[in-house]
């Protein structure tokens, strides 16, 4: 769910339900090395309830575009990592023979 | 128009904006050493560790003209992993290069969302053991089961559709006569069960021939799914001791697994433990020589340093085994002397990881598949918000 204002796409908060820490932490994150960013945090507001607000501000560029651009490159990194993952596993089990 | 003025537009109209003002000589492209030094190391002082924390802000650096944005290219080069042990159960491995926000992520998913097959249902035809039922069925639960969890389906949310897709059932009948020794029931006692439950699940009608009605539905035996003649299904330790018999007493039950994860309950957790620290480095700065290099070596219990000759009868202090520090700080207690010529730091983007699997599936397996899962839920909120 998306919280902002009609007329201003640049500054929303996310609602996300069923994630924690875990989602909130790296997406906030890699949401902070994107320079369009201006302001981006997240808060749990109740601890027993599954969700997470992540608060996105930008500098010009909707901040929904700005989340899902992140979220893509956190994606990419994941990829990348599972494939060095793999690769040094692989060598390192010929390498034991 | 002035000729201050005048020279000024010249100045822009040939050019000389951004680019030109980055290419000179002490603007620099790259932070200074102290700086670098803080984004980079954890400083362990002793009083207390100082800059610990990671800089994420794409503009931290930008009054140097340094861009702290992250480049994916800039990762892909930098990011390396090198295994360091693996066997079945348990592997550990340098992470080299990437932010303690996703190295965290990654130990999170391992430990709870993870999905494995765990005992969650257990059915008791007969306990005179001085265990009580609740008790033997929380011990049930947290046996581990050897067996690919991809292979099962989620329970569906009501649980009454238990079929041979989501649902391992396990029999237990163990009795101690009369007049014998008592006995120890152990895991192996527990034998998989794969055509379902055997017990009925409502009174049985004494005139009746049909089958009656079991806590399973089972379309097909388990052992004839081509996915089990691959996979056998075992548990993967046979000798935990459930419950001890004495002379006249009895157990029968069925337990039946289920998928699940370490979220809902600790028993569904694939891993014993999912850890990273960082590495650890020792940097001497001024030389240790002779009986302070024997000191030195004498204080520090994970014996991180050695001794090397430096010729002419003198010996001096090294730093040979910087991955043993436990960051006890003993090498700079003892006043200004140590204090000042020891710095105890670690690296902050190169985690040790190490993952203690409890055997559903390898260690290096679980690790794939928890970064598969962040990938998933970065698509989920992609989809989500588009």
């Amino acid at each position: 769910m998306e919280y902002g204002s009609s007329s201003d796409p640049t500054k929303s908060t996310f609602s996300i339900l069923d994630e924690d820490h875990t989602l909130a932490n790296t997406v906030r994150f890699t949401l902070n090395q994107d320079p369009r960013v201006s302001f981006c945090g997240y808060s749990i507001p109740h601890p027993s309830e599954n969700r997470v607000n992540i608060r996105v501000q930008t500098t010009g560029d909707p901040a929904s575009e700005v989340l899902k651009d992140a979220c893509q490159d956190l994606m990419l990194m994941c990829q990348h990592v599972r494939g060095t993952f793999d690769k040094a596993v692989s060598d390192f089990k010929k390498q034991q023979g | 128009m002035s000729e201050e003025d005048e020279s000024m537009v010249e100045q822009s109209d040939n050019g000389l904006g951004l680019d030109f003002i980055l290419s000179l000589d002490d603007v620099p492209s790259k932070l200074p050493p102290h700086l670098e030094l803080f984004r980079t190391r954890v400083l362990c002082n002793n009083d207390a560790p100082i800059h610990t924390d990671t800089i994420h802000y794409s503009g931290a650096y930008g009054a140097l003209g340094v861009d702290n944005s992250q480049q994916f290219d800039r990762f892909r080069e930098n990011f390396k992993v090198e295994v360091k042990r693996l066997t079945d159960s348990d592997m550990e491995f340098d992470m080299i290069g990437i932010d303690p926000a996703i190295a965290n992520a990654f130990r999170r998913i391992l430990i709870s969302e993870v999905p494995t097959m765990a005992i969650e249902r257990v059915y008791i035809a007969n306990n005179t053991s001085i265990v009580q039922d609740e008790v033997l069925s929380h011990r049930l639960g947290l046996i581990p089961i050897r067996i690919d969890p991809r292979l099962f389906e989620y329970p569906d949310s009501a649980g009454d559709d238990n079929n041979e897709k989501n649902t391992i059932v396990f029999r237990l009948h163990e009795r101690c006569r009369v007049g014998q020794p008592r006995i120890t029931v152990k895991s192996d006692k527990l034998k998989w069960l794969p055509n379902g439950s055997e017990l009925p699940s409502e009174d049985v009608k004494p005139n009746t021939s049909s089958k009656p009605k079991t806590f399973t539905s089972f379309t097909c035996s388990q052992n004839s799914l081509p996915e089990f003649s691959s996979n056998s299904l075992e548990l993967t330790d046979s000798d935990i001791i459930l419950a001890k018999l004495g002379p006249g007493q009895e157990i029968e039950l069925e337990a039946h697994a289920v998928k699940g994860i370490g979220r809902t309950h600790a028993k569904w957790s694939p891993v014993a433990t999912a850890w990273y620290r960082m590495l650890p480095e020792v940097v001497l700065l001024e030389d240790f020589v002779d009986e302070q290099a024997e000191k030195l070596v004498n204080k520090c219990e994970p014996n991180v340093f050695d001794i090397e000759d430096i010729g002419k009868g003198k010996r001096r202090a090294t730093v040979a085994r910087p991955r043993n520090c436990t960051l006890c700080r003993e090498c700079i207690r003892g006043g200004k002397e140590w204090e000042d010529r020891i710095s105890i730091r670690r690296v902050k983007h190169h985690f040790i990881f190490t993952i203690e699997s409890t055997g559903a599936l390898p260690p290096e397996v679980l690790f794939t598949e928890a970064v598969k899962i962040l990938e998933d839920k970065c698509e989920r909120v992609i989809t989500e918000f588009s």
